[in-house]
Parts: structure tokens; C-alpha cells; sequence
């Protein structure tokens, strides 16, 4: 598969008193026909990356090529990329149809062309009853497909968006990410989708690019992201995590042995390369460790609060050495009593289950 | 590489002074240049028959506020213009106050309208500002004129016998001045009563307040940045009043901007003129700078 | 009253009052102003009977109608000039970063405003007088310059809070969908803009057609617009046909000003 957009050591910064790191030295390749995501907490530099590659922002250094070619030197108006806007930006002053049809029309299209390409991308976003409204007669879900069809109308061969489900709401958001992504299968354009949403990127991505002040954290897949987490940034920001100090023992490619502050040792994954020694940390996700009896417990300690969550129950214990530990149970009718607060625990997790971090 | 962004940055910049230079060339042609000219006008000599010559001299600025007399060549102050600028200063802070009076409660009325009356209110206020200041004049002559509506009225009615004379006093001057400023007053103050969060209104009777209490304590210093901004804009044009006076002083009550028309006209003093013009302006910027330090402190007491 | 009502907090004593005393006493002397403009007889105090004879006779008087077609053509010029600038000027000034140097380029814009009338006719004064003594030239083209130049700050101000209101990223949009920068301006701001440049462009003419102290000190003999014509007659007799005069004046100002709230309102 052929590499759409490659981004090598871009770098922005604004001069000032100090001077403002947008983005620091960011690499990576996004793939022809993916749906590469880029997450991060606002103000981590995804929107500044991915407006460089639109042509909004200019970069202080660095290189950028779409297919090969420079896109750094083309002004927005001359790259072949298109961008659904955060606020939609429809033309207010145009309806449904002229929207759609207007980067065809700035394309010099014959007049034919456009309208049926018009029609075509009102079928795919199933606005065709509209196509003479205004768009401030319709609905924000209907805005925002309109913004979709705009977009996709000249086919251009990466589409940019800009957090464009954010101002949905919920269960309008849950629709619009299923049909987000059926859109990105039919027509196989490559999406770099800009969230803040760890759900959203999760479920929509092929991969993910984890991004944290200005720089790139992580680059993976959903699970790759999820599971093993590079750092701790990543496992903080994505899902709830436990994290424990641990001694590291010995190392062997992708796993290591650590001794947890219990004395008890264990299995963990660690990726490889990494650089570790003496003490590390170990991130653990809630739902993949378990309640046990104190005697069986890898670790023990007292429970807290039992907080009650309707598909699931939090288990909040504090470890002897104090850590604050978080323990998720699928709750179901035919369980057994549970544990009382204020007795003591023991907490145990599989083998492989916790990932060292890189710190 | 080549940095892009300082590049894009100097585009933007060469784009924006491009724009911008249509503009500038004529405010530089027809106002700040002619400003700057009339201050270098000040200091030369004043030509026989009007104009100049061009020699320097401090003669226009001296003039200002001294004179030497015509027959023992003594110092002194020049009374006429002192009471010229004294008259200016007190029938301008006399028109803001009256201006604040009026204003104060119309625009306490206006912002306590139920909203979508408010418009309909505020456009009666804005009507008056945007027609013709002369013609608005004009209109409190034919009122206040001997033969003017006021005294045909009262004479018809057996009140008075002869006409009140009241055109060509400083009285009529001041009517004038509230007159013709008045919406100046209100549009800043409504701004501010608008915004006004009447909650706290609640908060202060909750709390023991009178109405007055109320208004004193606790109105008033929240719309305090509209009565400030309110009196600047009142006393700056009353200050530089040239039309209002005129018509209305008849020529016997001089403000600063008729002794400024004077010498360019039977005075034949240029440089005074441009000398009297460059004080007024002075005046007004102090007045400005107070204005904006004002409104400066008080949003960084409520900031 | 007010006990049956409860207490209304948003109350004032004497406030109504005074506000009511208030509007009658900004529109007494107008509407008494454009009464008499009818009146039959050359008083303007005592009523005596409905005629037009005043606008006949100020619609036969050759001065006014010079005047007339001065003011007009002054107004329609300086408006035209202000409002083109002042577009410029505003796309120059809204929608980016602080800038060197715009704290002295919003000085010079609202220079007008906050100078006085009479200090700015006075400096106009001295330097035409230079450039008529050096060319000779003395036409209108000094009182089209003038108007145009204090104009701007009127035509610049709803030019610019329209394209405040605006959203950036619409012209983005156009950009990313292939518009050249012109393309964009043409297609997409103009089009929104429109409501903000007529309203700029009416403020100036309304107020050209107002001025009376810049004109008075900048026009050459015999280059009176109405409002300094009507400032001339002040000496004469005066008869309800300067309120003729004044009654088209305000018929075009309440207009305009209607006309301006009502763009004003156009939504974005």
C-alpha cells in the first residue's frame, strides 16, 4: 500500500515571549485508503498538524509530501485535499445543492458534471429531499452531512476533519461515526480524522496517532494503543488505568519479569528496544484485574468504595504501599456476595496482562 | 529549508498594508496632515490680509492666553479669551450634567422596557442623533425666538405681557447644547444599564436597601463606565461647539470654536487660529486619556 | 397601584417621569419644526392654514437648487470614495492578529471622530488654501476630499463589526474547496458583507449631506450645499422656507437611519 500523506519533522512555533511550541519535530507516514486518526487533548497540536496539511497553518520547518509531491509550496486553493470544518462552515448564503457543488464549481467543471455529481453525493448522505433548503433551515445532523458531501464532492484523495461530530449530540454522534466510517470503505478516500474523543478514535480508526504537547506520543492501531500503551500519557489518556511501581528483574524481547512492591513477581509485556532498568512503572487496565481473597492476592490491601455503575461495579482499594488501585467487575444477576468495604482484599491479575511503561 | 511561516507571515503583512493604503493616503491627506500643518502654522507670523509669512514666531501661542496693551505695552491676561475658554468649559460641563440628568433615567427606562419594545425605544433616540445638528438647532430657535412658539404661547395665554428674551444668551446656548448632545449621553448609558444583571438589583433589596440605596449603591456603580463614557462624549463636541453657539449666541456669546472661526475671518490671525485649534485639540485628548484610564481602572477593579 | 402589583424591583421613582418629559422634549421642537414648514402664512409661531407654498417656493429658488444638486453630488461622491476604502481598510483590520503599528492605523481611522469638527475645518482651511494658491484649482474636488476623509470612520465601523461577526473558516472553506483568494472574496464574503457595506455607505452619505462645519471652511465663494446655505440665511428673515428645507432633510435622515437599523439586523 502506498504512503498518501508523509509528514517528516514538522515544527511550528509561534514567536512571543516565550515563544509557543504549536508542534515539536512530528513524523509519520498515513497509509493510501486508511482512517488514520489523530488524538490528543486540545491544545496537544493534532488541529495545527492537520491544518498544515489543508494550508491554513504554515509550519517553521519540517517537510510535507502528499503521493510524493511537495505540498508545503501550494497554496489551500491548489492542494487536492478537503476538509469538513469543526463549525461545518456551510455558506449560509447558498443552499444544499450550491454547497455540494461549489469546489467542482471553482474547479471549472462542466455544468452537466456538476450536477450530477451533486446528485450523487446527496444520495450518499441521504440529503437529496434538501437539496434547496438554506442551510440554516436544517438540522445539525443534516448540516454535517451536507459539510461531509461538500467535501467529498471534487473526490479528492485525503479528507480532512476537524472534530466534526463534537457539536452532535450523543446518540446523533454514535450514528454519524458508523456512517463516517461506511463512507470511508465506499469510496476509499484516506481520512485523517482530528478527535479528542478516545471512544471515537477507538472506534473508528485503523490507526491512531496519540499526540501530547505538540509532539507524537504513539502510533498504533486501536488495540496496539489500548493494550499496550507506550507511556504513561497514553494509558492515562485512553481508558482508566492502574498504574504500579515495580522492580525490573530481566528482560527478553517483547516480555519482562517484574517484582511488584508486594514481593511477588510476575510476567509483563514491554516493547521491544525499549530502554529499561531498576525501577519501572506498570500500567493495568480495571477490567482486566480481578477481587480475590486476601491470601490468593498478588497484591493486597483494604477496600474503600464499591461504587455500584449498573453494567459494571468499581472496586476503589488501597494498596498496602498506599497506590490507590481501581478494580472493574461485570456485574450480573447470579453473582456471589460480594466483598464488604473496609475488608481486607487481595487483587490479582493474569500473567502478560500488565505493560511496562517507557518513561 | 526556508521558514514558511515567516514567509506566509510577510504575505499576510504585504497583503494587509496594500489594503489598508487607499485609506490612509487620504485620513494623511485630509486630516492628520493638515493637523500636523496647522501645528506649524502656529508658530509663524500672521500675514496682513490673512495667511502668513513665513517667519517663526511665538506671538500666536502667547496670544492665547496674554495680552500686551495697545497703549503702556504692559503684560496682562487676555480677558477676552480667558472668559471665552471659561465660558466654553462651564456651558460644556454645565451641558453634560444636565445631559446626565435627562439621559440617566431615559436610559434606565429604555434598559427596564421588556426586550423587544426596547428597539423600537432606542430607534427614537437615535432618530434626533442622525438628523442634521443645524436643523435641530434651527428648531430651538423657532421655539425660544421672541416671536418663537414658547413666547406666542405665553403671551396668548396672559402669562407675560412682553416677550423673555432668550435667543442670544448663554442660557439659550446650554438648551441648545443638551439638546443637540442628549442622544450622545443616552446611547453609552443604555449600553451599559442593558447589561445590567438585575439580580443583583434583588440581591441589594434582599439585603435592606431602599430604592434610593439601591440606585446609589448599587446601579450606579455598575453603569459607571456609561455615565463616563457618556460625558466624554458631551463634553468633547460641547467644548469644540461652533454651529450651536453660533446660532444660538447670536455672536455676543463666543465659545472657542468661534473665536477660533474669528480669526480667520475679521481677525485675520492665522496663527492664533491655529494656535487656539491645537489648544482646543489639547484639551480634548486630556479629556480622552482620562476617559480611557477611567474605564481602564475600572475594568481592572471588576476585571 | 404598585402595592396591588408587588414590588418591581426594576422601579425607580420619578424615572418615568422624566423619561416621558425627556422624548417629548427631543421631538417637540422638530415636529413643531415640520408643522410649520405647511403653514400658509410666513410665521413660524402662529398657525394659519396647510399649504405647500414653502416648498414651492424653495423648489423655484435657483440658490437652494444649486445647492441642492451640490450637496447630492458631494454626498454621493464621498460616500462612494469612504465606503470603498473603508471596505479595504476593514478586510485589512478584522480577522488577524495584532499587527505592528495598529494602534496608529486605528488612531488615523477614527481620527475624525475624535478630533473636533472645527479643528479638523480649520487644518483643512490652512492647507487647501496652500494647494489652491499652488494649482489654482478651487472646484469641488477640496469639498468631495474633505467629506470623503471624515467620512470613513462612519463607513468603516458596521463594515468592520460585520466582518467581526463573520466565520473565518467559511472563507477557509472556500479556500480548501478550490477558490482563489479573489473567488473566495467575490463568492463568499462579499455576498455576506453587503448588508454592512450598504449601511456604511448610508452613515457617510447621511453624513456628508449634514456637515456643516468642514464645508463651511473648506468651500470657495459660491459652492454652498444646503446646509451652509441654511446657515447663511440665519442673518435674514427667517421663513417657514428654511422648514421646507429642513423637512427633506429629516425625511432623508429618518430613511436612511430606518434603512440602517433594518440592515443592521440582516443575521449573519
Amino acid at each position: 500500500m502506498s504512503t498518501a500523506i508523509s509528514v517528516r519533522h514538522l515544527r511550528k512555533v509561534y514567536p512571543g515571549q516565550p515563544p509557543v511550541v504549536a508542534l515539536a519535530d512530528a513524523s509519520l507516514e498515513i497509509k493510501d485508503n486508511e482512517f488514520f486518526t489523530l488524538l490528543g487533548p486540545s491544545g496537544c497540536g493534532k488541529t495545527t498538524l492537520l491544518r498544515m496539511i489543508a494550508g491554513f497553518e504554515h509550519p517553521t520547518s519540517g517537510a510535507l509530501e502528499m503521493f510524493g509531491e511537495d505540498l508545503l509550496e501550494l497554496p489551500p486553493y491548489k492542494r487536492p485535499v478537503n476538509t469538513v470544518f469543526q463549525s461545518y462552515a456551510l455558506f449560509p448564503h447558498l443552499t444544499v445543492a450550491e454547497n455540494i457543488g461549489f469546489g467542482l464549481e471553482m474547479l471549472g467543471k462542466p455544468k452537466a458534471e456538476i450536477r450530477a455529481t451533486v446528485g450523487e453525493m446527496m444520495e450518499l448522505v441521504q440529503m437529496t429531499a434538501m437539496a434547496d433548503r438554506q442551510t440554516g433551515q436544517i438540522s445539525g445532523g443534516q448540516q454535517q452531512r451536507v459539510a461531509l458531501a461538500r467535501a467529498l464532492a471534487p473526490k479528492p484523495k485525503v479528507l480532512l476533519l476537524d472534530e466534526p461530530l463534537s457539536a452532535l449530540d450523543f446518540k446523533l454522534r454514535k450514528e454519524m461515526q458508523l456512517e463516517l466510517k461506511r463512507l470511508q470503505t465506499e469510496t476509499g478516500i484516506t481520512f485523517i480524522f482530528v478527535t479528542h474523543d478516545q471512544e471515537e478514535a477507538l472506534t473508528m480508526s485503523d490507526r491512531i496517532a496519540v499526540m501530547s504537547a505538540g509532539s507524537i506520543r504513539q502510533i498504533g492501531g486501536p488495540r496496539d494503543i489500548y493494550d499496550q500503551p507506550a507511556e504513561r500519557f497514553v494509558a492515562d489518556f485512553i481508558g482508566d488505568t492502574n498504574f504500579l511501581p515495580a522492580e525490573l528483574v530481566s528482560s527478553a524481547g517483547p516480555t519482562a519479569t517484574v517484582r511488584l512492591a508486594s514481593g511477588k513477581t510476575t510476567t509483563a509485556r514491554s516493547h521491544e528496544g525499549a530502554d529499561m532498568s531498576g525501577q519501572v512503572t506498570l500500567a493495568l487496565r480495571p477490567e482486566h484485574t480481578s477481587l480475590v481473597s486476601e491470601a490468593e492476592g498478588m497484591l493486597t490491601g483494604r477496600l474503600g468504595n464499591v461504587v455500584y455503575f449498573g453494567t459494571d461495579t468499581h472496586y476503589h482499594v488501597q494498596l498496602d504501599d498506599g497506590t490507590g488501585f481501581v478494580i472493574r467487575k461485570q456485574n450480573s444477576p447470579d453473582a456471589p456476595a460480594d466483598f464488604e468495604s473496609g475488608a481486607r482484599v487481595g487483587v490479582t491479575f493474569g500473567a502478560g496482562v500488565a505493560q511496562v511503561l517507557r518513561d | 529549508m526556508a521558514d514558511l511561516s515567516q514567509r506566509e507571515a510577510r504575505r499576510v503583512s504585504r497583503v494587509r498594508w496594500m489594503l489598508l493604503a487607499p485609506a490612509l493616503v487620504l485620513l494623511v491627506f485630509a486630516a492628520s496632515g493638515p493637523l500636523l500643518i496647522t501645528l506649524v502654522y502656529s508658530f509663524l507670523t500672521a500675514g496682513d490680509y490673512g495667511g502668513v509669512e513665513w517667519s517663526l514666531s511665538s506671538d500666536a501661542w502667547f496670544n492665547v492666553f496674554m495680552q500686551r496693551d495697545i497703549f503702556d505695552d504692559t503684560l496682562g491676561f487676555s480677558d477676552a479669551h480667558l472668559s471665552i475658554f471659561w465660558r466654553s468649559v462651564k456651558l460644556s460641563l454645565m451641558t453634560t450634567l444636565a445631559c446626565i440628568f435627562f439621559g440617566f433615567p431615559t436610559a434606565y427606562f429604555i434598559a427596564t422596557r421588556p426586550k423587544k419594545q426596547r428597539d423600537f425605544w432606542m430607534l427614537l433616540i437615535i432618530i434626533p442623533f442622525w438628523t442634521n445638528l443645524l436643523i435641530r438647532t434651527f428648531a430651538i430657535v423657532e421655539l425660544i425666538r421672541n416671536e418663537g412658539t414658547v413666547n406666542t404661547v405665553l403671551m396668548a395665554l396672559g402669562v407675560i405681557d412682553e416677550p423673555i428674551q432668550m435667543l442670544y444668551t448663554e442660557f439659550s446656548i446650554a438648551v441648545g447644547m443638551v439638546y443637540v448632545y442628549l442622544p450622545l449621553m443616552v446611547l453609552p448609558l443604555y449600553a451599559s444599564m442593558e447589561r445590567l444583571d438585575f439580580s443583583l438589583v434583588e440581591a441589594g433589596y434582599d439585603l435592606y436597601a431602599t430604592r434610593l440605596k439601591v440606585l446609589r449603591r448599587v446601579i450606579l456603580p455598575l453603569v459607571k463606565p456609561g455615565v463616563i463614557a457618556g460625558s466624554i462624549l458631551v463634553f468633547v463636541p460641547s467644548l469644540g461647539a461652533y454651529v450651536t453657539p453660533r446660532v444660538l449666541g447670536g455672536g455676543n456669546q463666543l465659545m472657542l470654536g468661534n473665536l477660533i472661526e474669528l480669526q480667520f475671518g475679521q481677525g485675520r490671525n492665522w496663527p492664533l487660529g491655529a494656535a487656539l485649534s491645537i489648544t482646543l485639540l489639547a484639551i480634548v485628548m486630556v479629556a480622552l486619556l482620562t476617559y480611557v484610564r477611567a474605564v481602564g481602572n475600572e475594568e481592572v477593579k471588576h476585571g | 397601584m404598585a402595592e396591588q402589583k408587588g414590588f418591581n424591583i426594576r422601579r425607580q421613582t420619578g424615572f418615568a417621569t422624566l423619561a416621558v418629559a425627556c422624548f417629548v422634549l427631543l421631538y417637540l421642537p422638530i415636529l413643531l419644526l415640520v408643522a410649520y414648514s405647511f403653514n400658509s402664512g410666513s410665521s413660524i409661531a402662529i398657525w394659519e392654514g396647510f399649504s405647500w407654498r414653502w416648498y414651492q417656493s424653495a423648489w423655484e429658488n435657483e440658490l437652494v437648487q444649486e445647492a441642492t444638486v451640490r450637496s447630492l453630488v458631494i454626498a454621493v461622491w464621498a460616500s462612494l470614495i469612504s465606503t470603498t476604502v473603508a471596505v479595504l481598510a476593514a478586510l485589512a483590520t478584522t480577522r488577524t492578529r495584532k499587527f505592528r503599528g495598529q494602534g496608529a492605523v486605528f488612531a488615523m481611522i477614527n481620527q475624525p471622530l475624535m478630533v473636533p469638527e472645527i479643528v479638523t475645518a480649520v487644518a483643512l482651511l490652512i492647507f487647501f488654501a496652500m494647494i489652491k494658491v499652488a494649482t489654482g484649482y478651487s472646484g469641488l474636488l477640496y469639498l468631495v476630499i474633505a467629506h470623503s476623509a471624515f467620512c470613513i470612520p462612519f463607513a468603516y465601523l458596521p463594515i468592520r463589526a460585520r466582518l467581526q461577526g463573520m466565520d473565518l473558516s467559511l472563507e477557509q472553506a472556500a479556500a480548501d474547496l478550490y477558490a482563489t483568494p479573489f473567488q473566495a472574496f467575490r463568492r463568499i464574503t462579499l455576498p455576506q458583507l453587503w448588508p454592512g457595506i450598504l449601511a456604511g455607505a448610508m452613515l457617510a452619505f447621511v453624513i456628508s449631506l449634514d456637515d456643516v462645519v468642514i464645508t463651511e471652511f473648506v468651500k470657495s465663494a459660491g459652492q454652498d450645499t444646503l446646509p451652509t446655505y441654511m446657515l447663511g440665511q440665519l442673518r435674514r428673515v427667517i421663513t417657514p422656507e428654511i422648514n421646507a428645507i429642513s423637512t427633506v432633510l429629516i425625511g432623508i435622515s429618518v430613511t436612511m437611519v430606518i434603512g440602517f437599523t433594518l440592515l443592521s439586523k440582516i443575521r449573519n
